[in-house]
């Protein structure tokens, strides 16, 4: 949509511009001004550590003492390490088991929310309320829940007569695991239930009218209009939702700190543990570009997995 | 299940208009609020408890024979005012609400001047810089702490919260700038042909014509950012050491927590003081956050 020649040439002769206006409407000049602060800070900031994050992993860095190249040697290391191998094992686990917990009942809690309700608007905003909170400061909330002696919930089953002693939710292995994906699935439900909420609305009413008249049960009106419509939006949101979740860090450093045992330790607080208490940043960078492969695997399947319908629908959902 | 509003398929001959009201009245109960009061309940606890540990008196705190776990008889301040003044935590929120203000200010201003260039100017290759950006969001912290901390250091800005707002902008500015861009998208591009017509400079354009009718755009990102800043957590807790540069999340987890003896009150009440202004904020602006939350989806 550009202005005519003729137009620009009256524009110039109207009015008289100073060389600093004139400069700043040239457009590659304004492009690169306007480009400069975002791309910078993005580049010193991202790019640049992630190609350092990399290089330091074959380095044998430490809290300050620059290393020497010392090529496969911290990944070598890695591999014949227990605990890292504990750390993938329980990294993938979380995820998994957290994402499906997470969008199975944010789906539900999604398509309670789309009906006609009273207050809907204050629902929403009350349900979002644990995502908006700092995730350390409800971990911590958390960890005052799961506390061995004093836990609420075990005093509730101790009341309600259906146990006798406390629950040990974070001083053994796997019921540590379990509390802390049930805290991960607790701060997850709010944003995947809004998310698909959104993608709910935008579903077109007629269609449901449509298989009305065509006799369908509720079920077949799920299955058939409801998911298919969904899956653009579940897959945008599944995959952030994926990422965030395995490279976790705050919840398990929070109310665990990685024990008992380095039994419930995530790639990434191993990876800090690794480096920044410990000093060994070499190490800790291998950990953490471990996490890359992992990442990448996952973007991919569940892009691909739950995208691809999209156009074989041959219909956006926007 | 299924959880669509449209009343059952019954033969409408036999069955009487009452019988069906209530029996889809009665339906809806146990589909629709009952599995939404228990979310409800199950999503808000944890506040409750929070709130209600941080006002409990210690003898009732750790004594669930005698007292009810699940109120208060005797309501206290003591854990209040040891964490307000027994502690560093009003320096802990002061610094914590610098670090996030100048971080929101500097992602918003880098964030609407990149959203301008890249929906309006047009230049060659302008989505792919969008795509660029917008993946740039998809890089976790995590993976990135360890090399930036050693940046931190050799730049000289390690414990000082100037590392923390020089950082932060690394995952503000590309949630901004995808925010923002939808954003300008909406404004009406003819807007600005009028405006080029008529002699305006490009930047008188930004400045008087696009900015001002972006303002709810520029309000959402500004509350997610300062949101997003006010919680963060690693950076804040690899970059700095000493108490008085703390933010609140790490310093209520670093500091309050000595040895062996846990205040659970003080700690509680340091929670519930910490979420607090992200709380009241967002309740000001419920509106733009959902929105931009689910506009941010279906883009």
């Amino acid at each position: 949509m550009s202005v005519t020649a003729e137009q620009q040439v009256w524009v110039r002769q109207a009015r008289a511009q100073s060389a600093l206006s004139k400069l700043f409407d040239w457009k590659p000049f304004l492009v690169v001004m306007c480009m400069l602060p975002a791309v910078g800070l993005l580049a010193v900031f991202l790019t640049y550590p992630l190609g350092l994050g990399i290089w330091l992993a074959f380095t044998d860095t430490t809290i300050g003492r620059s290393g020497r190249w010392v090529g496969l040697e911290n990944f070598e290391y890695m591999l014949e390490d227990p605990i890292w191998w504990n750390a993938v094992f329980f990294s993938v686990f979380y995820t998994g088991v957290a994402t499906i917990g997470k969008f199975g009942l944010g789906l539900w809690l999604a398509l309670l929310l789309n009906n006609h309700l009273p207050f809907k608007s204050m629902l929403r905003a009350i349900i979002l309320l644990p995502w908006i909170v700092p995730t350390v400061l409800t971990a911590i909330a958390f960890w005052w829940i799961y506390n061995p002696q004093f836990s609420i919930i075990s005093w509730m089953f101790i009341e309600l007569g259906l146990r006798d002693t406390n629950i040990d939710f974070i001083n053994t292995a796997w019921p540590a695991r379990w509390s802390l994906i049930g805290a991960n699935i607790w701060r997850g439900i709010p944003f995947v239930a809004i998310s698909l909420l959104a993608g709910l609305q935008t579903i077109s009413p007629s269609l449901y009218e449509a298989a009305l008249l065509d006799g369908s049960t509720g079920w077949q009106r799920f299955r058939y209009i409801t998911f298919p419509m969904l899956l653009p939006i579940l897959a945008i949101v599944m995959t952030f939702s994926i990422i965030f979740t395995f490279t976790d860090f705050q919840l398990v450093y929070a109310i665990t700190r990685g024990g008992p045992v380095n039994s419930t330790h995530l790639l990434a607080t191993l990876a800090f543990q690794r480096g920044i208490p410990g000093g060994q940043l070499g190490e800790g960078a291998a950990i953490a570009v471990s996490m890359i492969p992992f990442l990448v695997f996952a973007t991919l399947f569940s892009y691909f997995a739950l995208a691809r319908r999209k156009w074989q629908q041959g219909e956006s959902n926007d | 299940m299924s959880a669509t509003t449209e009343p059952q398929q019954t033969n409408a001959a036999t069955a009487q208009p009452e019988t069906m009201t209530w029996d889809s009245r009665s339906r809806r109960m146990v589909t629709i609020y009952v599995p939404l009061v228990c979310f409800l309940i199950i999503l808000l606890f944890p506040f409750y408890w929070m709130t209600i540990t941080a006002f409990k008196p210690n003898a009732e705190l750790y004594d669930y024979g005698r007292h009810n776990p699940f109120w208060i008889s005797s309501p206290t301040l003591d854990h209040i005012r040891l964490l307000l003044f027994g502690t560093a935590y009003p320096r802990w929120l002061m610094t914590t609400m610098i670090v996030s203000v100048c971080a929101t200010v500097l992602s918003l201003l880098s964030s609407t001047l990149a959203a301008y260039a890249i929906q309006r100017l047009r230049y060659k290759g302008s989505q792919y810089v969008g795509l660029a950006i917008y993946l740039a969001y998809l890089v976790p912290p995590s993976i990135l702490f360890i090399p930036l901390a050693t940046m931190v250091f050799q730049l000289g800005l390690f414990d000082s919260p100037m590392a923390l707002i020089l950082v932060y902008p690394t995952f503000l500015i590309p949630f901004c700038t995808w925010l923002l861009i939808g954003y300008f998208k909406s404004i009406p591009f003819e807007l600005e042909e009028c405006a080029l017509i008529d002699g305006a400079t490009r930047l008188q354009i930004l400045w008087q014509i696009t900015l001002p009718l972006a303002v709810p755009g520029l309000i959402s990102a500004g509350i997610f950012s300062f949101t997003l800043s006010w919680n963060e957590f690693i950076y804040a807790l690899a970059f700095i050491q000493s108490s008085e540069n703390k933010t609140v999340p790490v310093a209520i987890l670093t500091e309050l927590v000595t040895g062996d003896v846990y205040q659970w009150g003080a700690l509680m009440a340091g929670s519930l003081l910490g979420s607090l202004p992200v709380a009241i904020f967002y309740s000001f602006f419920v509106d733009y956050y959902v929105s931009s939350l689910t506009g941010a989806v279906k883009e």
